[in-house]
C-alpha cells in the first residue's frame, strides 16, 4: 500500500487531500464531518477582524452545468467568515484538540496594516492551528474594501504582508495567490522574498456566471443587481495547472512548495497537480457539490495508482511533470505525427470529418467507394489533434509519431531523427544554427 | 346448425373502466423538460447524420436535437414540421426502432440510440401547445385542389399545398378526419384525444376545406373531381380487407381486427366494448398485434396471435412483437387457419402447421386447434381501385413525383405501391406529391 501520509512545509496530514478555505470549513461542525469522512486537513474558512463581515442575503452563488446538469463550474459572492473572531477561534481550538492528526490551517485576511496582522497570528497561534493561511486571492467584495485580491494583485504588498506575518508567528506561512493578474510568477516571487513556506493557488476566477435574459441581469441576482463573483470547479483546472507549472518551473520559486487548488474533483485531478509540483491539493467546489465521501475515492484512487506505479509516496511523484512543461520555441519541430482512425472503434458519427473539413484541414473522408467512412488523408494531416478531441470514443482516433527517415506525405520532407526547434528553424529570423 | 360462436363468452366489463383507463394509458409517456435535456445532451450532432437519413421524411434530427438541448423546443418543433407536419403522431407511432434510432451511432456504439421519438414527441408537443400555427400560406394562387382521404397522405398534401397558396377541398368517407390515425392505430399509442387535435393543427393553416362521409365512388366520381379541380390527390388507403378464404369465415364471432380497433378507437369508454374471454387474432402486422394487444388490455385471458410464417417476416416489427409478448399474448408462427370451428362443444379455429417450402409456402398436413370465443382476421387491407388510375398487385401504380397514369391526378399513402405502410411514409409521399402538384400548376 502506497504511503499518502503528506508533510507540507512541516504540517502534517494522513493524506494530501485538504479541504480549502471556503464555505465547507466555515464552522466547527462542518469541519468534524469532514475529518469523520477522512479528509487530512482543512484550510479554515478566512477569518477577520471585528465587527465581522455580513453577506448578502439572496442567492450567493452561480453556476454552468453540462450534460445531465453535472455542475462544472461555481461562482460565489461570499464573504469571508460572517462570525465573530472569538466564535472561530474558539471552534479551531476545539477541532485541533479532537484531531490532532489532521492539518488545521487558518485563512486569515486584515487590513493592511502590521498591527492587524501580529494581533492575530497571536490568536491564532493560541488556537494551536498548524498554520495560517494568508487569502490575497478573494476577487469579490473584500478587494473593494483593500483586501484580498487587491493585495494580490500587488507584488509588493504581498512581499510586505508575508514578511510582517513570517516576522511574528513561529506558524508557517502560506500564501494563497490570485489568478486575476497577468503573470502569477511575479506575486509567487513576491511571496517567497517576503519569505512564505509556501504558496496555494488558485484562488477564485472573477467571473459573470450567466445573465438572466428577463431580469437583463447578471447571476445571481440579487433585487435586479449582480456582481462578479470568483470561479472555481472542474473548468478552472486548466488554468490552475498551468499557473501551478509556472511557478514549479521559474528559476526564482522552483522548490517553493505549492498548494494545488482549483477542480480538484477525483484523485485523477489531485495526481496532476502533484506531477506539475503541488506537495498537496485543497479542494471545494467538488465536495460542495458531492458532499464529504467524496475524498473516500480520492484516497483509493490515489493509492491504487500510486500502487500501480510503483510510487511508494507523495513525494515520489512530486513534480516528476514539471520539467516536461516548457516553452513552445523548445518544442521538436522534427516530430511528424498523424491521426490514425480505428475503424473498430468508430461508431461513424462523422464529427471527426465534419470539424477537420469546416475547421481545419480537409484531411479526414466522408465516403470511401461510396460508404461512409471516415479515415484520415496523410497528406493533409498536420496532426493538429483536433478531431481526436471531437471524437465521443475513447480512444478511437490516435496520433500516431511517424519515424524518422520516412517522408511525410503533407511536406514530402524526410522526417529528420534529431531534435531540432523554432530557435534553430530557418524561418525563424533570429535562428542560430545548431551546433 | 349453429350460425356462429352463440354461447361464446363474449362480453363487456371484464376489466373496471379504471383498470382499462390505465391499461390504455400513455405507451410512451412524455418526457418532462429534465428527462428531454438529459436525453437530448446524449445527441453528438452528427455529420450527414444516418438518422436523417433513415427518416423518410428526413427530419433533421440532429439539429432539432441541438434545438432542445439549447432550450428552444419551439424551435426544435417547427424544425420537425418544416419535413413533416404529423411529427407529432410519427412521434408516438414511428417503429423508431428499425427506422431513425436504428441508425442511430450511439446503438452502434452502446446499443442505446438517443431517444428520438421521444424527444420528438417533447418539440412537437411544446410548439402545437402554443396557440399561434408555425406557418403562414403564401398569397393565394387561384388553384383548387382535391384532396381524397384525410389520412396521413392526404393532410399532409393537403397542408403543404395550403401553404403554397392553394384552396383544398379535403374529402374523407368517414365521420372524421385522421383516417388511420384516427380509426387504425392502437388507442394506448395515441391517447389524449391527439390524433384529431393534429388534425385540427394542420387545418389551422388554413386554405383547407374538409368534407367528410363523401366517400370515392359513392359520393364522388373522378371524373367530377377531375372537371372540378386543378389537380387531385388520392390519398384512400386500403378499405377492403383479405378473406381467409376458409370455412367458417362467414360465421358469427369472426371479425375484422381493423373494425375492433376501429370501434376501441371510437369507444367513450372502451371498458364497455364487449371481448372475449379467448381471442384469436390471424395475421402478423402491427394490425394484428394491436388488436391482439387491445383484447388482452381489456381483459381477455387467453390471446394467440397465429402467423403463417416465422418470426422473421413478421411486418410487425420486432418492438411491437415484444410488446405483444410482455403484455401476455402469445405468438404461434408457422401455421395457417383450416377453418373455422363453431360446434356445440367446440368452438375456435383448426389451424395446419406450415413451412417454406420448394414452391412456397406449404401445409404439413398436421394440424392443432385453438379455442377461441372471438376470432379477428388481421391478414392484410385491399385496395378499391377507383376507375381510371392504373393498378399493379392492387395498388395505384406512381411514379417518382407520385402521378398517377391518370393526367392530373396524383397519389400517395398506402393505396400505392411505394414504400412501407407506415404513417411515415405516407406523410413523406402526401408532403412530395403536393411539391410535383404545385410545379405542375405554377410550371
Amino acid at each position: 500500500m502506497a504511503d499518502l501520509r503528506s508533510d507540507f512545509v512541516g504540517i502534517k496530514s494522513p493524506n494530501p487531500f485538504w479541504l480549502a478555505s471556503a464555505p465547507p470549513t466555515d464552522k466547527e461542525y462542518n469541519v468534524v464531518r469532514a475529518f469523520q469522512a477522512g479528509w487530512g486537513g482543512v484550510v479554515w474558512k478566512t477569518l477577520g477582524l471585528d465587527p465581522h463581515v455580513v453577506n448578502v442575503n439572496g442567492p450567493r452563488y452561480g453556476a454552468i452545468w453540462g450534460a445531465d446538469r453535472r455542475l462544472l463550474g461555481l461562482n460565489n459572492i461570499e464573504l469571508i467568515t460572517d462570525r465573530p473572531l472569538q466564535t472561530n477561534l474558539d471552534e479551531i481550538k476545539s477541532v485541533k484538540r479532537a484531531w490532532p492528526d489532521r492539518a488545521v490551517v487558518v485563512s486569515l485576511m486584515v487590513p493592511c496594516e502590521e498591527v492587524c496582522w501580529t494581533e492575530i497570528l497571536k490568536q491564532v497561534e493560541d488556537t494551536g492551528a498548524d498554520g495560517v493561511e494568508l487569502n490575497f486571492g478573494c476577487p469579490h467584495g473584500m478587494s473593494e474594501r483593500g483586501m484580498g485580491s487587491a493585495v494580490g494583485q500587488v507584488p509588493e504588498y504581498i512581499e510586505m504582508v508575508t514578511r510582517w506575518c513570517k516576522q511574528n508567528t513561529r506558524m508557517p506561512v502560506i500564501v494563497k495567490l490570485t489568478p486575476n493578474i497577468t503573470d502569477v510568477r511575479y506575486p509567487a516571487r513576491a511571496a517567497k522574498a517576503g519569505g512564505a513556506d509556501a504558496v496555494s493557488l488558485i484562488n477564485t476566477v472573477s467571473s459573470i456566471t450567466s445573465v438572466d435574459l428577463d431580469l437583463m441581469a447578471p447571476e445571481p441576482t440579487i433585487d435586479g443587481k449582480g456582481s462578479h463573483g470568483g470561479y472555481c470547479g472542474p473548468a478552472v483546472k486548466p488554468i490552475a495547472l498551468n499557473m501551478v507549472a509556472e511557478i514549479a518551473r521559474d528559476p526564482e520559486t522552483a522548490g517553493l512548495p505549492i498548494s494545488g487548488i482549483g477542480g480538484v474533483t477525483t484523485w485523477r485531478d489531485a495526481a496532476e497537480f502533484m506531477a506539475l509540483g503541488a506537495g498537496n491539493v485543497q479542494v471545494c467546489t467538488a465536495a460542495m457539490t458531492y458532499g464529504f465521501r467524496i475524498v473516500t475515492e480520492m484516497i483509493d484512487g490515489l493509492s491504487r495508482w500510486m500502487d500501480g506505479k510503483g510510487y511508494e509516496n507523495t513525494a515520489a511523484f512530486t513534480g516528476l511533470a514539471t520539467p516536461n512543461v516548457t516553452d513552445w520555441q523548445y518544442l521538436n519541430l522534427n516530430y511528424v505525427a498523424k491521426a490514425r482512425i480505428d475503424q473498430d472503434l468508430c461508431i461513424k458519427c462523422g464529427r471527426c470529418h465534419i470539424a477537420c473539413e469546416d475547421t481545419s484541414h480537409q484531411a479526414i473522408t466522408a465516403m470511401k467507394d461510396g460508404v461512409r467512412h471516415f479515415e484520415v488523408i496523410d497528406a493533409e494531416c498536420v496532426a493538429c489533434n483536433l478531431c481526436v478531441n471531437v471524437c465521443p470514443v475513447d480512444g478511437c482516433i490516435t496520433m500516431e509519431k511517424l519515424p524518422a527517415g520516412t517522408v511525410d506525405p503533407r511536406t514530402g520532407r524526410t522526417i529528420p531523427a534529431e531534435y531540432g526547434n523554432w530557435t534553430q528553424h530557418p524561418n525563424n529570423p533570429s535562428a542560430v544554427a545548431a551546433e | 346448425m349453429t350460425r356462429g360462436f352463440e354461447g361464446a363468452d363474449v362480453k363487456a366489463g371484464r376489466l373496471t373502466s379504471e383498470q382499462v383507463a390505465a391499461n390504455f394509458g400513455d405507451l410512451h409517456p412524455p418526457l418532462d423538460g429534465h428527462e428531454a435535456a438529459v436525453a437530448a445532451d446524449r445527441c453528438y450532432f452528427c455529420h450527414d447524420a444516418p438518422c436523417v437519413t433513415a427518416c423518410p421524411t428526413g427530419i433533421d434530427i440532429p439539429m432539432f436535437i441541438r434545438q432542445i438541448a439549447a432550450g428552444n423546443p419551439d424551435g426544435a418543433g417547427k424544425t420537425i414540421f418544416d419535413q413533416n407536419i404529423l411529427g407529432g403522431m410519427c412521434a408516438r407511432v414511428c417503429p423508431t426502432e428499425t427506422l431513425c434510432e436504428e441508425a442511430c451511432v450511439r446503438e452502434a456504439a452502446e446499443g442505446k440510440p438517443v431517444e428520438i421519438g421521444r424527444l420528438q414527441r417533447f418539440a412537437t408537443d411544446h410548439l402545437m401547445a402554443e396557440s399561434v400555427h408555425p406557418y403562414t400560406p403564401a398569397a393565394e394562387t387561384g388553384r383548387r385542389i382535391a384532396v381524397v382521404g384525410a389520412g396521413p397522405a392526404g393532410l399532409a398534401c393537403a397542408h403543404r399545398l395550403a401553404l403554397h397558396g392553394h384552396a383544398v377541398t379535403l374529402f374523407d368517407a368517414k365521420p372524421k378526419a385522421g383516417g388511420l390515425n384516427e380509426y387504425g392505430i392502437a388507442a394506448y399509442k395515441t391517447p389524449g384525444g391527439f390524433a384529431q387535435a393534429e388534425v385540427d393543427f394542420v387545418l389551422d393553416i388554413g386554405n383547407i376545406d374538409v368534407e367528410t362521409g363523401r366517400m370515392l365512388g359513392r359520393d364522388l366520381s373522378l371524373d367530377d373531381l377531375k372537371r372540378d379541380y386543378d389537380a387531385v390527390f388520392l390519398s384512400i388507403g386500403l378499405a377492403g380487407v383479405n378473406a381467409l378464404q376458409s370455412p367458417g369465415e362467414d360465421l358469427v364471432g369472426v371479425g375484422d381486427a381493423v373494425d375492433f380497433i376501429a370501434d376501441l378507437r371510437g369507444a367513450a369508454d372502451p371498458s364497455a366494448l364487449p371481448v372475449g374471454r379467448r381471442v384469436v387474432v390471424i395475421g402478423g402486422g402491427m394490425t394484428a398485434i394491436d388488436a391482439a394487444v387491445q383484447s388482452k388490455l381489456l381483459g381477455a385471458e387467453d390471446v394467440t396471435i397465429v402467423y403463417r410464417r416465422g418470426q422473421e417476416s413478421m411486418n410487425a416489427s420486432r418492438f411491437e412483437q415484444d410488446l405483444a409478448q410482455t403484455r401476455g399474448v402469445r405468438i404461434k408462427h408457422w401455421a395457417r387457419p383450416v377453418r373455422v370451428v363453431a360446434d356445440e362443444d367446440r368452438r375456435g379455429v383448426e389451424f395446419e402447421y406450415t413451412r417454406a417450402g420448394a414452391g412456397g409456402l406449404e401445409g404439413t398436413g398436421e394440424t392443432f386447434f385453438v379455442p377461441a370465443d372471438v376470432v379477428l382476421k388481421a391478414i392484410g387491407q385491399t385496395l378499391e381501385a377507383p376507375d381510371g388510375p392504373a393498378v399493379e398487385r392492387g395498388r395505384i401504380v406512381v411514379d417518382a413525383e407520385y402521378r398517377t397514369s391518370v393526367d392530373g391526378v396524383w397519389a400517395g399513402g398506402d393505396c400505392v405501391a411505394a414504400g412501407e405502410d407506415l404513417t411515415v411514409t405516407a406523410v413523406a409521399q402526401g408532403r412530395d406529391a403536393a411539391e410535383s402538384i404545385h410545379r405542375a400548376l405554377t410550371a
